[in-house]
């Protein structure tokens, strides 16, 4: 027998998949799980906007149906003017408590510009006004910010609709590392390579990607220029380098390296020049990951016998261990508000993301899948992508750090892996 | 083996120059392939005096030099005893060329962290130059790296296949 949330599930996956279907998207995304409330939210149809190459509307309301918080309603053929107040007697019929409307209006140059208004339909009120220029190319872009004005003033949360994600693909013995909107639109190769590229991480600016590839038959890591298409070496050590993690105001990377003999952290600046070591340690210390204010260092170390999480000042300075449950707890990502920390624990039903309050140290499971790696919080640290697998295949998924909404993004044919979820540029 | 050597210090001069150029695209990444050309090999110094029959000792499948692997235990960075009269092999092999070079790639299963598997990939490749290097050869002839689970050589789901790739592969100038 099916429980309601399983039908709601089941819903949802089966509405998903139709839209699938006509989504250009390289990367697909279905929700495998909502939340418990959503937010009824209309949608209509920005007045207009047939001057573009495709619909704005559809993007603003994609994004908000995949966020799993909010449920869209329909408002039927009549048409919204922008420019008038909208029915809300109608409008609380249909059960809307909300309703955003808008208009394309043509500018100077083939430009446009895009005005959307949003009222409560309970409080009778507008809530937001937002007007956006544009060139037509950058429909998705817009719909995506619109989508996280609209986000923000109903959740009071960040809105990461237009981030990018960068995420590895492996097909037929080939590497691409990919970067993509949050939505799985517009997927750009940065880097192809016949050898495994790993741990890639976003430069706070969004600019440059960090990572490890094999290329020359060992790990070694560099920075890539994204829009310039420009790769350098940021160290290539004798034995291995590995690990990247940014510097929180972008002049540094921790790196791991062993160069010393075992794989230990060292800090480097971004030209490969200033190389100084973080911490000494007999054991392995490896994925360090910066705290959001740059204080503290999180990493991996098996020097108490098993993989456990510890912190060390970014400064240096004495290991506190961070994890104690479990005998294989690896990955640590703390938030970007500083509040919790994702990593990847074993237990006995494998290896699943789970979250941490970092006061507390109090913890919880968030995933029921059994492979799960490589977790990487979105910048408003209410979302977790991480890779997964499905039926042997490399998939990444996103789950929400109270673990009740759940989304999948796979490539057909393909395994995906090395998810990382971007910065927030606006 | 010179012009291997040539093309490769050209990979080497490629990458440190980061001399890769702007590709097109006014929005977003640029795309840039290495899945063709020079670049993908480690530069390498390849021995010009080395003899002929110590060569083909490498290859031939009769000689002890042709086995390049070492399997490891679980969680296990210990050479087994099995495994020693390879390693002293392999030692007085490079004693006797003091040119030429080593490349050993240590890996790991695939459960679990990728770099976590790296790390435990290294201290495998660490065990086995350390056996190398107690028994003779310089540090400047062996580097000691790891593939992590990146490049399994047998891609089953089985403790067969897992304690496959818990391995080290000892590579000469030239073979990798």
């Amino acid at each position: 027998m099916m429980k309601p949330t399983d039908l709601l599930r089941f819903f949802f996956a089966a509405a998903l998949a139709l839209g699938a279907l006509t989504a250009h998207a390289q990367l697909s995304i279905e929700i495998t799980g909502a939340g418990a409330n959503r937010f009824p939210v209309a949608i209509a149809v920005m007045q207009s906007e047939t001057q573009l190459p495709r619909s704005v509307t559809e993007v603003v309301r994609g994004d908000l149906e995949r966020s799993g918080l909010f449920s869209l309603v329909e408002t039927g053929p009549t048409p919204f003017a922008e420019d008038a107040i909208p029915d809300f007697a109608y409008l609380r019929t249909r059960g809307a408590d909300a309703i955003a409307v808008g208009r394309v209006i043509p500018a100077q140059n083939g430009q446009f510009e895009i005005r959307v208004r949003l009222y409560d339909t309970r409080q009778e009120i507008q809530l937001d006004a937002v007007s956006l220029n544009m060139a037509p190319a950058q429909y998705r872009a817009i719909g995506h910010r619109i989508a996280d004005q609209i986000f923000e003033k109903i959740t009071g949360l960040k809105g990461v609709f237009a981030t990018r994600i960068a995420y590895v693909v492996k097909s037929g013995g080939q590497y691409r590392l990919q970067i993509a909107d949050s939505d799985g639109a517009n997927a750009q190769t940065a880097l192809a390579s016949n050898e495994p590229i790993i741990s890639p991480a976003w430069s706070p600016d969004g600019s440059k990607l960090a990572y490890v590839s094999f290329q020359l038959k060992k790990p070694i890591v560099y920075v890539h220029d994204l829009a310039a298409g420009l790769q350098s070496v940021v160290a290539n050590f004798k034995g291995s380098n590995s690990a990247p993690a940014w510097s929180p105001d972008g002049s540094r990377l921790a790196v791991v390296l062993t160069k010393d003999g075992l794989s230990q952290m060292y800090t480097v600046n971004v030209d490969g020049s200033g190389i100084k070591r973080l911490a000494s340690s007999s054991s392995i210390d490896t994925e360090p990951a910066y705290s959001h204010d740059g204080q503290w260092i999180y990493f991996t170390s098996d020097r108490g016998g098993s993989p456990q999480i510890y912190r060390i000042a970014a400064a240096g300075g004495r290991a506190e261990r961070v994890s104690f449950e479990g005998s294989y707890n690896v990955t640590p990502r703390p938030s970007p508000d500083g509040l919790t920390m994702t990593y990847i624990t074993r237990s006995a039903n494998g290896f699943q993301v789970a979250i941490m309050d970092l006061a507390t140290r109090q913890y919880a499971v968030l995933t029921d899948s059994s492979r799960d790696e490589s977790p990487s919080f979105a910048p408003n640290s209410r979302m977790i992508l991480y890779a997964t697998e499905i039926g042997g295949r490399g998939v990444l998924a996103a789950v929400s750090s109270d673990g009740r909404i759940k989304q999948r993004l796979s490539v057909k044919a393909a395994d995906v892996r090395e998810p990382a979820w971007g910065p927030s540029l606006h | 083996m010179r012009i291997t050597f040539i093309a490769s210090a050209l990979a080497l001069g490629l990458l440190a120059g980061c001399s890769s150029t702007p590709m097109s695209g006014d929005q977003g990444a640029a795309v840039e392939d290495r899945s063709a050309g020079t670049v993908g090999t480690i530069p390498t110094v390849t021995p010009d005096a080395m003899s002929g029959t110590s060569l083909a000792a490498l290859r031939d499948p009769n000689s002890i030099l042709s086995k390049r692997s070492v399997l490891f235990d679980y969680d296990s960075f210990v050479i087994r005893g099995q495994y020693m009269p390879l390693i002293e092999a392999h030692a007085r092999f490079l004693i006797a060329n003091p040119q030429i070079k080593m490349l050993i790639q240590g890996n790991a299963d695939e459960r679990g962290s990728r770099e976590y598997n790296l790390a435990l990939g290294q201290k495998r490749a660490d065990a086995i130059k350390k056996a190398l290097r107690l028994l003779g050869a310089t540090e400047d002839q062996v580097e000691s790296v790891s593939l992590g689970e990146e490049k399994p050589s047998c891609t089953e789901r089985s403790e067969t296949c897992y304690a496959e790739n818990r391995r080290g592969d000892m590579l000469y100038s030239g073979e990798f």
